[in-house]
């Protein structure tokens, strides 16, 4: 017993962590989703759920109770072990990844000497869900959905990858946690340095997740729902959940190598520590507004649920509020005020892929294919080569680094313009062999 | 610390039941993942043998086999995706055309 | 304790599955189960200390060229292949065969464990697992890597024309 107890005592806290993120993951999918669907609302110029709880706050949770409690259908025909375990890969596929996503400098459960590449490696797991989840209901719509998805997600994974190198050959690591700390050693985000590379991340990244404007696989005016034609109930809301999970994987993976990760705007300028309040004070007018909005809840029931939300949201005002006043160099501190900060940023990058979703129109498969083929794939490989001709500049002729960085993307976007303007007037066969996916 | 042995009995295995993968399937497809299989036995051998003397080369060698594993991969499948498209079949004893 | 447990359990992971690659009638759940043997295989690298391989193992090999495999197992397979008979002839001649070679093999093994006995080097001198095998990879290993990537550029073209359909159809096969 004590050598299972001296065994465990260094896995603690990353164990806490892991059971916290399991925990928490659902809920917090379930918001985002509400969160999606008041977007979509404020957008279309309406007001999305209002029903359950004071404005919808509650529906969340009336959707899992009702997905839980719904019939669990396996099709006659479908094969029933396939069928039963490929929601299954999705989800762990996309929690295993956030395994090593450092949301905050405390709160990561294992920072990994090769991070980044475990969690592109793990993610791409999740594919075998979907790929196997379509054969396995035995229905065409979801056969053909799960083909489009394994092509879509194939092709666009280079151009990811590409991507992610441009930002890694100015990191010169991979491990998650040390790319936030390169960030922060060089006192400027790799956004700003890899324009390109981080535009290619953000399009690419929005197709491997299969969201709209790509989402072909589950086109519902072509395909139904494709591959989840056939699932309901809890195994749809699994899939469901590691989709959401592997967005938040994606904006983690973004928010770490492109926007600083847990950094604060300008961390190391001191003129601007004010911001370090920023997250106490943006929740205290939360907080406010909630108590504000309380009295004027048509049901008592809704006025009490306002105020609960109240209490929880002045009870994270306390929580940050408390975290400002420890000394600078307090764990607690750093820990919070990052997770803040980290959180903060993969909404960023949630709400733009919300944005998109209910702005563009959808793509045709073979114009998606010939964005990624076409004209992510190159242009990316440019991109990188440009930025590795701008280390080698730095490094043997001393050149400033934003120079040679500046020379890169100016070739980079001469090649995408070409790319467009030249290649795209050129009639183009019409789409025969890939006109079956 | 377990045995080097240990491991070339492991990658043992795996090559054995890979060649008889090979040598008895009749499906195609199966008889390329059975390749698979015995690659795989391959890169364990050679990791392990990295470890056992400490030096990187085995890895970098197992690199290169997963290298020729997609290779062969991607133009084995491609073979068997245009040889369905032609006789609809995947069974290695009917693809009998160069007998006569 | 720990390594040895993970090393046994993956062990047993892989063999167990590699057993029922080889053994169950429909390709798709060889596929599955091949990848299975994979992902085992990738846990036996990361206990062996080569966590870039783990990684290479999982992105090259089961996110992509386990998903080639279970996308042409989807396309090819028919209902009719699982009602076939999946051995050949030769099967008996071949598992007789395949016994004889390991035994063999496990008597070499068995014989030559001693000079297994050699001191093993520490696990350390592996550790920065990444930057050792990046750097002796483009260092010693220049030419091999080149003449890789131009075999993988070879086999990506000739799966490209080989996939393509031809432009008049078919004649009569």
């Amino acid at each position: 017993m004590d050598a299972v107890v001296e065994f465990l005592k260094p896995h603690l806290l990353p164990l806490l962590w892991a059971v916290v993120i399991v925990a928490v993951l659902p809920l917090v999918a379930g918001y985002i989703v509400l969160l999606e669907r008041k977007v979509m609302a404020d957008i279309q110029a309406r007001l999305g759920p209002m029903r359950v709880g004071p404005h919808g706050l509650l529906q969340p949770i009336a959707d899992a109770l009702k997905l839980l409690l719904k019939e669990d259908i396996i099709p006659a025909n479908a094969d029933k072990w396939i069928f039963w375990i490929a929601p299954l890969i999705s989800v762990t596929a996309a929690m295993l990844a956030l395994s090593a996503m450092p949301f905050g400098p405390v709160f990561q459960i294992a920072d990994l000497n090769v991070g980044l590449l475990f969690i592109v490696a793990v993610s791409s797991l999740g594919i075998f869900g979907i790929v196997l989840g379509g054969w396995s209901s035995n229905s065409h719509y979801a056969l053909l959905g799960a083909l489009r998805s394994a092509a879509q997600v194939v092709s666009y994974e280079v151009a990811v990858g590409m991507a992610l190198v441009s930002g890694l050959l100015l990191a010169g690591t991979l491990s998650m946690r040390k790319m936030v700390e390169a960030q922060a050693e060089q006192g400027v985000w790799f956004a700003f340095l890899v324009p390109v590379g981080f535009f290619i991340y953000l399009v690419a990244g929005i197709a491997e997740l299969n969201r709209a404007p790509f989402d072909l696989p589950e086109a519902e005016s072509e395909l139904v729902a494709g591959y989840m034609t056939e699932y309901s109930g809890f195994r749809w809301a699994l899939y469901f959940l590691g989709e959401y999970t592997a967005m938040i994987v994606v904006s983690g993976i973004g928010t770490t190598l492109f926007l600083g990760g847990w950094l604060r705007p300008f961390p190391n300028v001191a003129a601007f520590d004010f911001l370090d309040y920023l997250p106490a004070v943006l929740f205290l007018a939360l907080t406010g507004y909630c108590f504000y909005r309380a009295p004027k809840q048509p049901v008592p029931i809704q006025k009490a649920v306002m105020g609960l939300f109240g209490v929880l949201c002045l009870g994270i005002t306390a929580a940050l509020g408390w975290a400002v006043t420890l000394p600078a160099e307090a764990v607690a501190r750093a820990g919070i005020l990052g997770a803040f900060w980290f959180l903060a940023k993969v909404f960023l990058f949630l709400y733009s892929f919300m944005w998109f979703r209910f702005t563009f129109p959808r793509y045709r498969f073979d114009q998606l294919m010939r964005l990624g083929w076409h004209f992510l794939i190159p242009v990316s490989l440019v991109n990188v080569m440009g930025v590795g001709a701008a280390l080698v500049l730095h490094r043997q002729a001393g050149w400033p680094l934003w120079q040679g960085l500046v020379l890169g993307t100016v070739v980079t976007l001469a090649v995408a313009a070409w790319l467009i303007l030249v290649r795209q007037r050129r009639p183009v066969a019409a789409p025969s062999a890939g006109g079956e996916v | 610390m377990i045995p080097t042995s240990h491991y070339l009995y492991l990658a043992l295995a795996l090559f054995t039941i890979g060649v008889l993968g090979v040598l008895t399937r009749r499906n195609v497809i199966i008889i390329l993942m059975s390749i698979e299989l015995i690659l795989n036995a391959v890169n364990i051998n050679l990791v392990a043998f990295a470890r056992h003397f400490g030096s990187v080369d085995g890895q970098i060698f197992a690199i290169f086999v997963v290298t020729a594993a997609a290779a062969e991969a991607a133009i084995g499948l491609g073979i068997i995706i245009a040889f369905f498209r032609n006789r609809e079949t995947v069974l290695a004893d009917e693809m009998d055309m160069l007998k006569w | 304790m720990v390594e040895q447990f993970t090393f046994y359990f993956f062990a047993a992971l892989a063999v167990i599955s590699a057993v029922l690659v080889v053994t169950v009638r429909n390709a798709v759940y060889s596929a599955v189960f091949l990848i299975t043997t994979l992902l085992a295989t990738a846990g036996i690298f990361l206990q062996l200390r080569a966590e870039f391989l783990f990684v290479v193992q999982i992105i090259l090999y089961v996110g992509g060229i386990m998903v080639l495999f279970v996308f042409v197992v989807m396309l090819v397979d028919l209902d009719v292949a699982l009602r076939q008979v999946q051995f050949n002839r030769q099967k008996w001649v071949a598992l007789l065969v395949v016994l004889a070679v390991a035994g063999q093999l496990v008597f070499a093994l068995a014989l030559g464990s001693e000079a297994l006995g050699l001191p093993a080097a520490a696990p350390e001198s592996l550790e920065p697992n990444t930057e050792s095998v990046g750097l002796r990879l483009f260092e010693s290993y220049m030419l091999p890597f080149e003449i890789a990537s131009i075999l993988l550029l070879v086999a990506m073209i000739g799966a490209v024309l080989l996939g393509k359909r031809q432009k008049p159809p078919r004649s009569e096969a």
